[in-house]
């Protein structure tokens, strides 16, 4: 299966009760595939082509405030305009989940794979302080295992997750092992897990009211207080990376999502050639695997981080070894996919 | 005083339960006050308050969910129709409006406005229509009439170079999928009745899924126009009126020839 018609399945199986979208490439095939699918026939599912990205993701709070569990999906010039409605969704605490199928930019760019949303995705993208739970899906299994963990994460955190993948994951075809269908909530299920959603008040209890408005500044801090809690938790967590051969690694490459596929390859030939290097693949984003980052920063002698961006989350990498060893760069922009043997020239040069 | 004639069955009104006791954070002789209590009356009296959810909007009426009684949202500005439309599609045995302005509904929020109405969702949308923007200080709306004074049009609102007055309620009853399309007042007690009888009528619809139902209510803005109350709803019989005329625009799915 394509990445894209992993993830539209997935959606199915999970037990999403809706999905609002706009098409763009290279993601159309996500509302493609819902359509074909004809998801109300198999679990009821709502599907609805919107008529912009802002309508998307609004009728996403609508729904998540609701109490349903909701969906979107985008490329990046469409999680932009997104990025209001983020921000309202973070502020009220909505579970909901983004796709964000990457192409390169800024503006239109192009349709090719990128990964130059890191910012925009981990470090907020809205107004305001508030963080997304970022999953790096790097193969179509994971594409579609992360759509399931993405909706229970954000009902666990009551907090908006976000997979950032890009057009390549989401275009190539590899093979999948689909999990089994899970149902959509009940309304017990709903009436008992969400009990702040508004779908009517309930008879003798208070109304409920879902809102990012607080127009009181102790408030506000207040409530600003309590998602910063909830995000020292998540950092607690929710942490997931994969490492490879890094135990006896002199020098360590940091890559995600696709970077990290051409990396596997440029390990391999280092590794053919006698130097020890290692893979450090972040799999949340947000939160930053800050920890094995540091440890490994004072035993190695230097790492290098490698996107499909002028370099972003090298910034993190950095922050994370705090000084205690060499952070270099290599990365390539516009849709240009590095060579494994561009990365390992790279990191030949950047520690000679 | 004699408090002793205060008996139920000597009651000839009272204010819903549906309407809070929270402080109306509406200026003295607004409008806001009056739909707000007119759309929950409805709901109260058609016993529909544990099906129904509200949309409030970015505008005066922000605070909208402090004072209606039912379960309440709150939308980025412009953005109630698209979030009433997950609503009412993941619920669609519920009753769910948007409670809107000039600002929200006709400007930044057209697009959602008129897709909403095309898709023929089957919400109830309150259009509050004062033809300035109240909240942020009264400055010109997409409403604003021509020559008329605003804090962004000093010297009137000059067509020319700020565009024409909006009749977004004409223009959505044109639209395959709204159903009813109503513009009403509630600066009097006859319009009052008027405007509750349409609302009734909204909701009742609402129950047969026939697509958007649509109510425009021109009010004041005394503040916004600079007015005392009377003068400010004198003002709107003259001026607002006349552009904006009182009435069905289209019943059952039907545009009203006159």
């Amino acid at each position: 299966m394509k990445g894209n018609e992993a993830m539209a399945e997935a959606m199915i199986r999970a037990g999403f009760d809706g999905y609002f979208g706009y098409p763009i490439t290279p993601q159309s095939e996500v509302l493609e595939h819902l359509q074909a699918e004809k998801p109300m026939e198999r679990t009821g599912m709502v599907i609805l082509q919107a008529e912009s990205e802002v309508a998307s993701i609004n009728m996403l709070y609508g729904g998540a405030a609701s109490g349903k569990n909701v969906v979107t999906s985008s490329s990046s010039p469409g999680i932009s305009l997104m990025q209001e409605g983020i921000s309202y969704i973070a502020g009220a605490e909505l579970p909901c989940v983004i796709i964000n199928v990457q192409r390169g930019g800024p503006g239109l760019g192009d349709i090719q794979p990128a990964q130059s949303d890191y910012f925009q995705a981990v470090k907020g993208g809205g107004h305001g302080d508030y963080h997304l739970i970022v999953l790096a899906p790097a193969s179509v299994q994971e594409s579609s295992d992360f759509v399931k963990l993405a909706m229970e994460l954000a009902n666990k955190y009551r907090n908006p997750v976000m997979l950032l993948t890009d057009g390549a994951i989401g275009q190539m075809m590899e093979k999948v092992e689909l999990f089994p269908h899970q149902p959509r909530w009940t309304l017990d299920e709903i009436k008992e897990k969400k009990p702040w959603a508004t779908f009517g008040k309930p008879e003798g209890k208070d109304r409920r009211i879902i809102t990012s408005l607080f127009l009181q500044p102790e408030v506000l801090e207040d409530h600003n207080t309590h998602l910063q809690k909830k995000y020292r938790t998540i950092e607690e967590n929710e942490v997931r990376y994969e490492e490879i051969m890094c135990d006896d690694a002199e020098y360590i490459i940091v890559a995600y999502g696709l970077a990290s596929r051409i990396v596997q390859k440029s390990v391999q030939l280092l590794r053919e050639e006698g130097v020890k290097v290692g893979l450090l693949r972040p799999i949340t984003l947000y939160p930053f695997p800050v920890k094995p980052i540091r440890d490994y920063a004072e035993k190695i002698k230097g790492y290098l981080t490698v996107e499909l961006n002028a370099g972003q989350m090298v910034e993190d990498v950095k922050l994370s070894s705090e000084g205690k060893t060499k952070v270099a760069f290599y990365g390539r922009t516009g849709g240009m996919m590095p060579t494994p043997e561009e990365i390992t020239t790279a990191l030949k040069e950047s520690f000679k | 005083m004699n408090t002793e004639i205060i008996k139920p069955e000597n009651l000839v009104y009272k204010k819903t339960d549906l309407m809070t006791d929270n402080i109306l954070s509406y200026c003295p002789g607004c409008g806001h006050g009056t739909a707000h209590r007119l759309v929950m009356e409805v709901v109260d009296e058609m016993g529909i308050q544990g099906d129904t959810v509200g949309i409030a909007p970015v505008g005066c009426s922000v605070l909208a969910y402090e004072f209606m009684n039912v379960d309440m949202q709150e939308a980025a500005h412009g953005r109630a129709p698209a979030l009433a439309t997950a609503v009412k599609r993941l619920w669609p045995d519920k009753y769910v409006f948007t409670y809107q302005g000039d600002g929200d509904l006709a400007a930044i929020g057209t697009s959602e406005t008129i897709h909403v109405c095309n898709r023929g969702e089957n919400i109830i949308m309150i259009f509050i229509n004062n033809g300035i923007y109240g909240m942020t200080g009264g400055q010109m709306a997409p409403t604003t009439l021509p020559g008329m004074k605003s804090s962004t049009s000093p010297y009137g609102r000059d067509e020319k170079e700020m565009g024409h007055p909006l009749k977004m309620t004409e223009l959505v009853a044109q639209l395959p999928g709204t159903y009813y399309v109503t513009r009403q007042a509630v600066h009097k007690p006859g319009h009052v009745r008027k405007a509750k009888k349409a609302i009734r009528k909204a909701f009742e619809l609402s129950k047969q899924n026939v697509g958007v139902c649509f109510i425009e209510i021109v009010s004041n803005c005394n503040s916004g126009w600079k007015m005392r109350p009377n003068d400010a709803n004198q003002w709107m019989e003259d001026n607002m009126f006349p552009y904006y005329p009182l009435g069905d625009i289209k019943v059952d799915g039907q545009l009203v020839t006159k």
